[in-house]
């Protein structure tokens, strides 16, 4: 089958029903894109497709089809995109990082639906995406924050 | 954990301060050029010369420090490098950042004496002796200059990485000096900078490894990738203590990418060309295991068993005047707290890639204990530690998990009959039900009151010893200095004072969790003070002000607190629920002062939800402002997703929690405003990785109990016991 990702398109002859997530990280090495529960309560795994947030870890590849696949690697050439990981670093929202990818994807399709959200829709947005390091406080004051640049 | 260093220690670093030189001069090192625009951010190799322990400078003036205290998330990475590159002279914009290799005589923790991250201990052992090495290094950089000009190295200046002589107006780079200045002999007794001269230390500089992170180029231990590597997944026993019985591999084998099964006493772990194949094949694995003698461990046994041992005798933690003499007669107050175990659950699960091969192992991970990585692997594999490389990344969390090495000695003895590189990566499920855990705590209090102020105390700290076993010569005369911390000494006078330590040790081996001992002490001392404080009809706060005359930074925290949280008001009204109430919490750990005022609406189902918490912290001497208030910040959170939702729980001697539907951690959605504010101090700097989570808990309980007029005694929270009766 072909991906579409990041722009680029990239062949694989993986199953059907291996979740995206393991295509990325194992099949081509684009180590970004976090596992993280595999049940898609965490959103470390977030990636987009055709711009909509969704976990990989839940996803099988077989059911991508033709739409595009955005990761983490590729969403700085998003204007949200770049907006979010400029706000995140002007603010420093990371501590260890290890969601923060997921914390970034699921933040950039907010700000593309939602050009200025509000704490509330900001909550309703990122409340599947956990961090452990607690950077929560941080999350809405970077979107906020990305949505005024 | 223990906080005093003891003197003796003091050697370990001075050692690695002073090594270097001509010795160890990296002259291997010249001219490897860092890889340009690299696609993938591997753990850096220092280039160019060392000038000791922690600093290499290259021709090209890239500045390498390689950083005894590891990144975990907590910000010492750039926190470190603050330190010597203060009294370096060079720009953060040059630092390379590296972690360092086990070698304890060098990055041994003067604190601990291993090489161990942890226990909010960084940069209370490590500004002194970072600082140092960095002035040293520049004391031979500017030696070098001057020999090559001819001139008094006293004149010269230092800035951005040049050197420059003012009467001149000569400059040289520090890469241009810097094979010769390695070369040179170290100064001893170097004067370090005037802190009124500080560019670095003490400002809310940016993080030096949050750009990678945020573009998803950084690689933690998770996502290495060597040549021909293989990947796996595995399963322990999952009652403890349990082996494996017979095996069918057949259907387990036959998934496609399925390579391998491998079997061992314990567990059984699938080898694959990805790990999903990995997971598939265990998924189709079908083992019968035998259970062992914990088939029978539940936990209201377990419950039942600490209670049981508090009642015996303790070992005396502290004594002043006769407490229990004291406590026979008069107005006495009496109240037990229990807390659960937990689990670290850092969202980079355990994972381990190995290699062993011609009687040699190469291990990729990310670890607080490199040294203990290097000897466990070995010990595992019958082999001299010496043979045993520990390539050490940035920690995707760990929160005291990786204090522990029991998954790398797991990955090790699978790797030993894997072909070539094997990555292991655990389940989510697997790697909670596999943790160690932090340990129930039983606390018992009693007190006895006279004029509205404790005149006796009696503390009973039961619990496991992480310390016997973790770091064995630090448990002494049967005190675990860990679990009694925030107890043995406490900032409020109660006059005659007993505390002593039972140790209860069940099946389960404990371990160090954020917040570590002073989470229970902590959180039984201020809860016990709430119910003296309402079962008397005073003020919690009017309460604990009268017994802080003697300990103004308390006083000082208390009083910071209850102004910028408006103590006194009413706790705002909330749509989640009618009940609301204040609670406050004040504690001295980790070399810290901090209070904290919670508010909390409760539901007439008992739910609790936490609308606002505010922290004042009395700190001392702050290296990064920014990464304080995000420690602060960050380890509410934490102790937040204790109070109201963290417990492990035994079953039939299986963990009953697997992932994040029923081990829940706090969403963005429960999350308050977090308001912290520091006290300006000019006392010795603090730890503050883990305070914000010990805090915030007993402040949550107190502001339920407000809310309620219930006092819960186990955590966490339990609705059921808050339920509005219909």
């Amino acid at each position: 089958m072909d991906l579409k990702i990041n722009g680029t398109s990239r062949g694989t002859d993986v199953p059907d029903q291996m979740p995206l997530l393991w295509v990325l990280r194992d099949v081509f090495g684009m180590t970004g894109t976090k596992f993280g529960c595999g049940i898609a309560q965490c959103g470390a795994c977030t990636v987009h497709l055709d711009g909509i947030a969704v976990r990989s870890c839940q996803l099988p590849v077989g059911a991508v089809g033709g739409r595009a696949i955005t990761t983490i690697e590729g969403i700085g050439e998003t204007p949200t995109g770049a907006k979010i990981q400029k706000a995140w670093l002007e603010l420093e929202v990371i501590q260890c990082g290890y969601c923060q990818p997921g914390q970034i994807m699921s933040a950039a399709a907010l700000l593309a639906a939602n050009p200025h959200p509000d704490d509330a829709a900001i909550d309703a947005a990122m409340a599947g995406n956990l961090c452990r390091c607690g950077t929560y406080v941080r999350i809405r004051e970077g979107i906020k924050h990305a949505a005024r640049t | 954990m223990p906080h005093a260093p003891d003197p003796a220690l003091a050697a370990v670093s001075r050692r690695a301060l002073l090594r270097g030189g001509t010795a160890f001069a990296g002259g291997l090192l010249i001219g490897i050029a860092l890889p340009v625009a690299r696609a993938r951010a591997d753990e850096p190799v220092p280039t160019g010369t060392r000038f000791n322990a922690f600093v290499h400078v290259a021709p090209d003036d890239t500045v390498t420090f390689t950083l005894p205290a590891v990144e975990m998330g907590q910000g010492v990475y750039t926190s470190q490098a603050q330190c010597l590159a203060e009294e370096l002279d060079v720009g953060l914009d040059k630092v390379v950042a590296a972690h360092a290799p086990p070698d304890q005589a060098d990055y041994g923790s003067p604190i601990f004496v291993v090489q161990a991250t942890g226990g909010s201990t960084t940069t209370m052992a490590w500004t002194m002796p970072l600082r140092k090495a960095g002035a040293t290094a520049r004391a031979m950089l500017l030696q070098a200059a001057s020999a090559e000009w001819g001139v008094d190295a006293a004149g010269l200046t230092t800035a951005d990485g040049v050197i420059t002589d003012p009467a001149s107006g000569r400059s040289l780079r520090y890469g241009q000096v810097a094979n010769h200045a390695a070369g040179l002999q170290p100064p001893a007794g170097v004067k370090l900078k005037d802190p009124s001269r500080f560019r670095l230390i003490g400002k809310p500089v940016h993080r030096i490894d949050t750009p990678d992170k945020a573009i998803g180029k950084t690689i933690y231990g998770i996502d290495v990738v060597r040549p021909n590597m293989k990947f796996a997944t595995l399963m322990v026993s999952p009652v403890l203590g349990g082996k494996v019985g017979p095996v069918d591999q057949s259907k387990a084998l036959g998934v496609p990418g399925v390579r391998q099964v491998v079997v061992l006493d314990d567990l059984v772990a699938v080898v694959g060309d990805n790990t999903w194949a990995a997971m598939q094949g265990l998924a189709s694995l079908a083992v019968e295991w035998s259970p062992g003698t914990n088939a029978d461990l539940h936990q209201a046994q377990l419950w039942a068993d600490i209670e049981k041992a508090s009642e015996g005798a303790g070992v005396v933690v502290t004594k002043q005047g006769d407490a229990p003499a004291r406590l026979k007669d008069g107005t006495l107050f009496e109240a037990t707290y229990e807390l659960p175990f937990l689990a670290h659950a850092p969202m980079e699960m355990t994972n381990c890639t190995v290699h062993v091969h011609d009687g040699a192992c190469e291990i990729w991970v990310g670890t607080q204990v490199p040294g203990f990585a290097q000897a466990g692997a070995a010990k595992a594999l019958g082999i001299d530690p010496a043979k045993v490389t520990i390539n050490n990344h940035l920690l995707g969390g760990a929160f005291g998990r990786r204090l522990e090495v029991d998954g790398i000695v797991i990955a090790a003895r699978i790797a030993a009959h894997v072909e070539g590189p094997v990555k292991i990566v655990w389940s989510r499920e697997e790697d909670i039900r596999q943790e160690l855990y932090r340990p129930l705590y039983h606390d018992r209090l009693k007190v006895r009151v006279e004029n509205g102020r404790i005149t006796a105390w009696h503390h009973r700290v039961t619990g496991a010893s992480i310390m016997a076993r973790w770091l064995p010569p630090a448990f002494k005369n049967g005190i675990d200095v860990d679990a009694v911390d925030g107890a043995a000494k406490i900032p409020y006078a109660v006059g005659d004072m007993l505390v002593e330590y039972i140790r209860n040790e069940s099946v389960i081996p404990p371990a160090f969790w954020r917040g570590v001992g002073p989470n229970s002490s902590i959180f039984s001392i201020e809860s016990f003070m709430d119910l003296v404080a309402r079962k008397t009809s005073v003020d919690p706060l009017a309460f604990r002000r009268g017994m802080l005359d003697k300990d103004p930074r308390a006083l000082g925290v208390l009083n910071l607190a209850a102004e910028k949280a408006g103590w006194g008001t009413p706790a705002p009204a909330s749509p989640f629920g009618p009940r609301r109430g204040r609670g406050f919490a004040l504690m001295n750990a980790f070399g810290s002062y901090l209070a904290a005022i919670a508010d909390v609406a409760v539901s007439d189902a008992g739910d609790v939800r936490v609308t606002r918490v505010v922290v004042a912290a009395d700190v001392g001497k702050v290296i990064n402002p920014d990464i304080l208030l995000a420690q602060i910040q960050g380890g509410v959170v934490f102790g937040l997703s204790a109070v109201l939702h963290g417990k492990i729980t035994f079953a039939g001697g299986r963990v009953e929690q697997g992932n994040f539907n029923d081990y829940r951690i706090l969403r963005i959605d429960e999350t308050p405003p977090i308001e912290v504010h520091i006290a300006q101090s000019t006392e010795n700097a603090g730890g503050i990785g883990e305070p914000g989570t010990v805090i915030v808990q007993p402040a949550v309980a107190n502001a339920v109990f407000a809310a309620t007029g219930v006092q819960l005694t186990r955590m966490p929270i339990d609705p059921a016991l808050i339920a509005k009766v219909a």
